[in-house]
């Protein structure tokens, strides 16, 4: 039948930090065949004498990058696999994973848009694949279109407790000024800086209308994060009248009961 | 991988103590399939809006290759011969919950008056949303899956499959459908919506099947 999708070793070529809780690990790996944007890999752990744990991390980085991938993963306090990579990962340290896997909750470029992404949290790592996918995609249509065509409209929601734990703060707010139709919106659920005039509470359905008004009700939707937040974005973009088969998506983070 | 990989300075949670339920670690780990870890908690996981149909207008039906399709409206359904099912939950995104405690009828239950053509072999389960699964007949027969209504001793949360749900114990969890509102018997299998796109067919979770081609 189909391939299996074989475990391989990548190589940690650089770590950074996202925020001071959330961390990116660049993962060298030449057999790497390409993914979608959305899509994610399992990582496994293995100790000396065969224990062994799997967890599985969306792939933050976008397909044009050949040869390596980035994930990037919250420490959860007491995290079996999460606070061993921020704890133990260094550069030159090998890994063993295997993927792309997931085969639904994709977006690529030829799918078109508009295009609504909302996120929680670490959430925004896949939809993160996704903006960076755009904006490649956009980069080269507007290299090769006389008539500058710009990229597919877009529009990020991020939900965050604080400025300080904004995922990818700097590089969003490149992607929103390039100029090719990619804005975010962000809501700081706990805490604001000073003079703060953005949302500040959590994700609910006015704010949703008012973040899909420009975009319009034919939408492709990818929703990640939470569950509560999850179902929030799901079940109010379908009261806002999006066609239930155009909302995707995808869960993870803690889960209440 | 032929040799044994081994992740530098990976040692792992080794818990020592039993858990809160009093299970003890050689039970916790006998009871965990490759590659899964326990939690308490009850994850969701589904690819789309959680759809919410009334009761009034919910109704279970068993069609394709029957004598006679049938049908139970919601009070029909919940009048039927239940029972209460203890069973170890592992979920493809690596989660395995003990012990979980549900309610429901046995497929066999519905499909005691159902006269299934000698051609039967597989049956697709559907679902309010599109969602569908697979499963061949002998996977669910003699005891092997319900369809659960309530959920630790309350009615099934719709975020986790309510009303109704199918459930599959010894599959990964995808399989085990939620807001199931039909079960088409055939004679061919018939990939349903993970399975097409690149999970494991059958997905058994002790021979660790996620995706296709393991
Ligand atoms: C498809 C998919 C994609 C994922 N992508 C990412 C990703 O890009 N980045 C990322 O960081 N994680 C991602 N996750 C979650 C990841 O797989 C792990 O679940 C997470 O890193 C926690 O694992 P752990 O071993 O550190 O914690 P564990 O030892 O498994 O859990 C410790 C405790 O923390 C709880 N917990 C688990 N996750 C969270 C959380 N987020 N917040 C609070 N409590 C939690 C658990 O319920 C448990 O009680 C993804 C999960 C899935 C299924």
């Amino acid at each position: 039948m189909t391939n299996a999708i074989d475990w391989q070793l990548a190589t940690v070529t650089a770590v950074r930090d996202e925020t001071p809780t959330v961390r990116t690990f660049t993962l060298g790996l030449p057999g790497w065949d390409g993914h979608r944007a959305g899509q994610h890999l399992d990582l496994r752990l293995t100790a000396e004498d065969g224990y062994s744990v799997e967890r599985s991390y969306s792939i933050a980085s976008e397909p044009e990058r050949s040869g390596e991938v980035d994930i990037t993963v919250e420490r959860i306090p007491g995290g079996e696999v999460s606070a061993f990579l921020h704890e133990v990962v260094v550069p030159g340290d090998r890994l063993e994973l295997r993927g792309p896997i997931g085969g639904y909750f994709v977006w690529e470029a030829a799918l078109g848009g508009p295009l609504l992404l909302v996120a929680g949290g670490s959430g925004v790592v896949p939809l993160m694949a996704m903006a960076r996918h755009r904006a490649r995609s956009s980069a080269a249509s507007l290299a090769t279109a006389a008539n500058g065509a710009a990229g597919t409209p877009a529009r990020l929601l991020l939900s965050s407790r604080g400025p300080e734990e904004i995922i990818y703060r700097a590089e969003l707010d490149t992607l929103a000024s390039a100029g090719d139709g990619f804005a975010v919106v962000h809501t700081l659920t706990r805490q604001q800086p000073p003079g703060w005039t953005g949302y500040a509470r959590r994700i609910d359905e006015a704010m949703l209308a008012d973040v899909l008004e420009p975009l319009g009700a034919s939408v492709r939707a990818y929703a990640c994060g939470p569950t509560a937040l999850v179902e929030t974005v799901a079940n109010g973009l379908v009261r806002l009248g999006l066609p239930p088969d155009r909302i995707r998506t995808e869960r993870f983070g803690p889960t209440g009961t | 991988m032929g040799e044994r990989f081994v992740t530098r300075g990976f040692v792992g949670r080794r818990d020592a103590a039993p858990d809160a339920a009093g299970l003890s670690p050689d039970e916790r780990r006998r009871r965990t399939p490759p590659g899964q870890y326990l939690t308490p908690d009850f994850p969701v996981l589904s690819a789309g809006p959680t759809p919410r149909t009334p009761l009034d207008r919910w109704s279970l039906r068993i069609e394709g290759l029957v004598g006679q399709p049938a049908q139970w409206t919601w009070d029909e359904f919940l009048a039927l011969p239940s029972r209460d099912y203890v069973v170890d939950i592992s979920c493809v995104t690596k989660w395995t919950h003990l012990d979980m405690r549900w309610k429901g009828v046995s497929l066999d239950t519905l499909l005691e008056g159902v006269e299934l053509d000698q051609r039967a072999a597989f049956v697709v389960a559907t679902c309010d949303g599109g969602y569908t699964t697979n499963l061949p007949l002998a996977d669910v027969l003699n005891n092997q899956a319900f369809v659960a209504y309530e959920y630790d001793g309350r009615p099934l949360q719709p975020e986790h499959g309510g009303p109704a749900r199918l459930v599959v114990p010894a599959r990964y969890f995808w399989k085990s459908a939620k807001w199931i509102r039909g079960l088409r018997i055939q004679d061919r299998d018939e990939p349903g919506f993970w399975e097409s796109l690149g999970y494991h067919n059958r997905g058994d979770q002790w021979l660790e099947e996620r995706y296709s081609g393991d």
